[in-house]
């Protein structure tokens, strides 16, 4: 078996963006010397690698799924609905080959994308701005999201008034999925949802922009009844938020997974274990 | 006793990194050892330290490229025989040796706005209560390590921001005095403005180098970016200030 030498495998990772490591001024040239790239010997190169393809992933697979082959690919089976098309558009208007879950997507794409725990797994992962802590940045300037494009990012809490709707809507789905043909039971499919509509409540809720508007903007929590209602919501949505990174992965994977797995009982490549029977 | 090859940065800008074996015990620190080789084999090695307990700050350093407190890295997660690089922070202008001149940090704790308290109340006191300074009281464990300072991508790899930038050692001192019960400072409009908050890109590098386990990231910087859009951005709030609604801090 080859084995690939760590430096090799760091150069190659750089080099996949044609990015030259060597800066110009002399004062730098010295700190490159003094420092290299970095000094670290841990695998740093390895969380940001995992995050990146993880990313990926779920972007080529929701790409594929909601947007290309939308229509194509049945994304609905008994009470089971894709949380990717939920609410379901739907009318005649629309050719089929537009796909239903282009009119809800860019909601919940928005609110990730300018997410602040997204924006460091990709700032970090993408742009390499920076890879890891104290390992050289490859461009040769920066003015983070002072200017346009980044700028951009400050609309996070408008994305996030858009993503709140969205937590009683895939609860909805959630408990639509426990009725069937006038008949209350039980699935797997049921339980992924509801999952789904856990994990996403609790990444929307751990926002930090939504943090701040139910009390992380006030500098006093005792002025009225009010302001001490604020703090006890703050407190809860603070711990939340403490562990938004977990929040964020796991509702991403779920989402992901339940999407993949109504699709798979509806294509019959799997059975749903229920109460009902068969759906077909 | 075990031994440790250490490469340790001498000199100027300059300077080379030159090689030392030198003993250790599991039970000591890096600290510890860069003393034992100033002892027994460079006596002129420039090193600052003070508590040798992880709170004065002093000891600021990047061992195998991470920065860290020398006094709070522990040999144990050596064994013999490793190589130990051990150089001088990064982003400040070196002095020599391990020693680095901090001075833009000071340049910068005079430059952020500083506490005002609002008027007293009308029989003369100053009324605040234990709940509304404790998210303040979070920053004070502050040591002035300036790790912080030292790991930040925007001046680390960009030096020309530093005009531009107070970092984000300043930025929690600037949320410690936003965020105050009794403070004035935040009325102002341009309050948070021109310190360089939108630099800050919240890779979070900062908060994972803070030896005194302070949430800089998400306790000063994300909050205090939520205050500058308030500000700056949401027209919804705006509208408010206008017709004096919404959030009175
Ligand atoms: S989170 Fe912001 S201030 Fe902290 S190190 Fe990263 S860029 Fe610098
Ligand atoms: S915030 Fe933390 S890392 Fe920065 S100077 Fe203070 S103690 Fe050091
Ligand atoms: S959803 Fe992550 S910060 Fe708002
Ligand atoms: S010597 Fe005081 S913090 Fe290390």
């Amino acid at each position: 078996m080859k084995v690939i030498n760590k430096n090799q495998f760091i150069i190659t990772y750089f080099n996949l963006y044609g990015v030259k490591l060597v800066t110009q001024s002399t004062q730098e040239e010295s700190l490159l010397n003094r420092y290299g790239k970095t000094l670290r010997t841990d695998r740093w190169w390895f969380e940001p690698l995992l995050v990146g393809i993880g990313l990926f992933l779920f972007i080529m697979y929701s790409t594929v799924s909601a947007a290309i082959l939308g229509n194509y690919w049945s994304y609905e089976i008994g009470p089971y609905l894709s949380p990717f098309f939920e609410p379901l558009f739907y009318t005649d208007v629309i050719p089929k080959w537009v796909s239903p879950a282009i009119f809800i997507l860019w909601a919940p794409l928005s609110f990730r994308m300018t997410c602040y725990y997204y924006r460091r797994a990709y700032y970090r992962s993408y742009f390499l701005s920076p890879p890891a802590c104290a390992v050289r940045e490859p461009a040769n300037s920066y003015a983070g999201e002072s200017t346009v494009p980044l700028i951009v990012q400050n609309i996070h809490r408008f994305a996030m008034y858009g993503a709140l709707i969205f937590v009683p809507i895939l609860w909805n789905g959630a408990i639509r999925s426990f009725y069937w043909e006038g008949e209350i039971g039980i699935g797997v499919g049921s339980l992924i949802l509801t999952l789904n509509a856990f994990l996403l409540s609790g990444y929307t809720l751990g926002c930090h922009s939504f943090r701040h508007l139910v009390g992380g903007g006030l500098n006093s929590f005792t002025g009225s009844k009010y302001q001490v209602i604020r703090k006890k919501v703050w407190d809860m949505v603070s711990s939340l938020n403490a562990h938004h990174k977990k929040w964020a992965w796991s509702s991403l994977i779920i989402v992901g997974f339940s999407d993949l797995y109504v699709h798979m009982v509806a294509a019959e490549w799997i059975v749903d274990f229920n109460t009902w029977g068969s759906f077909f | 006793m075990p031994i440790v090859e250490l490469k340790v940065w001498r000199g100027g800008d300059d300077g080379e990194y030159q090689t030392f074996h030198v003993e250790y015990d599991e039970g000591e620190v890096i600290l510890d050892v860069v003393h034992r080789l100033q002892s027994t084999q460079a006596q002129d090695l420039a090193v600052r330290w003070n508590c040798k307990a992880g709170k004065c700050g002093s000891c600021s350093a990047e061992v195998n490229g991470k920065p860290s407190l020398m006094c709070m890295t522990r040999m144990i997660n050596f064994t013999s025989g490793d190589v130990i690089a051990i150089s001088p922070m990064k982003t400040f202008p070196l002095i020599k040796d391990l020693v680095t001149d901090v001075a833009w940090n000071y340049e910068n704790a005079r430059k952020v706005p500083h506490f005002k308290p609002k008027e007293r109340d009308a029989d003369g006191k100053h009324r605040m209560m234990q709940i509304d300074i404790e998210r303040g009281q979070e920053f004070h464990q502050c040591i002035e390590c300036y790790l912080c300072q030292n790991v930040c991508h925007v001046i680390r790899d960009h030096p020309e921001n530093k005009e531009n930038f107070v970092g984000p050692r300043f930025f929690i001192q600037m949320a410690q005095v936003n965020m105050h019960p009794l403070e004035s400072v935040s009325q102002k409009p341009d309050a948070l403005e021109g310190y360089g908050l939108d630099y800050c890109n919240i890779t979070k590098c900062c908060t994972d180098v803070c030896p005194a386990g302070i949430k800089i990231t998400d306790n000063a910087i994300i909050p205090l970016k939520e205050r500058l859009i308030d500000d700056k951005f949401d027209p919804l709030r705006w509208l408010g200030r206008k017709i004096k609604i919404g959030n009175s801090k």
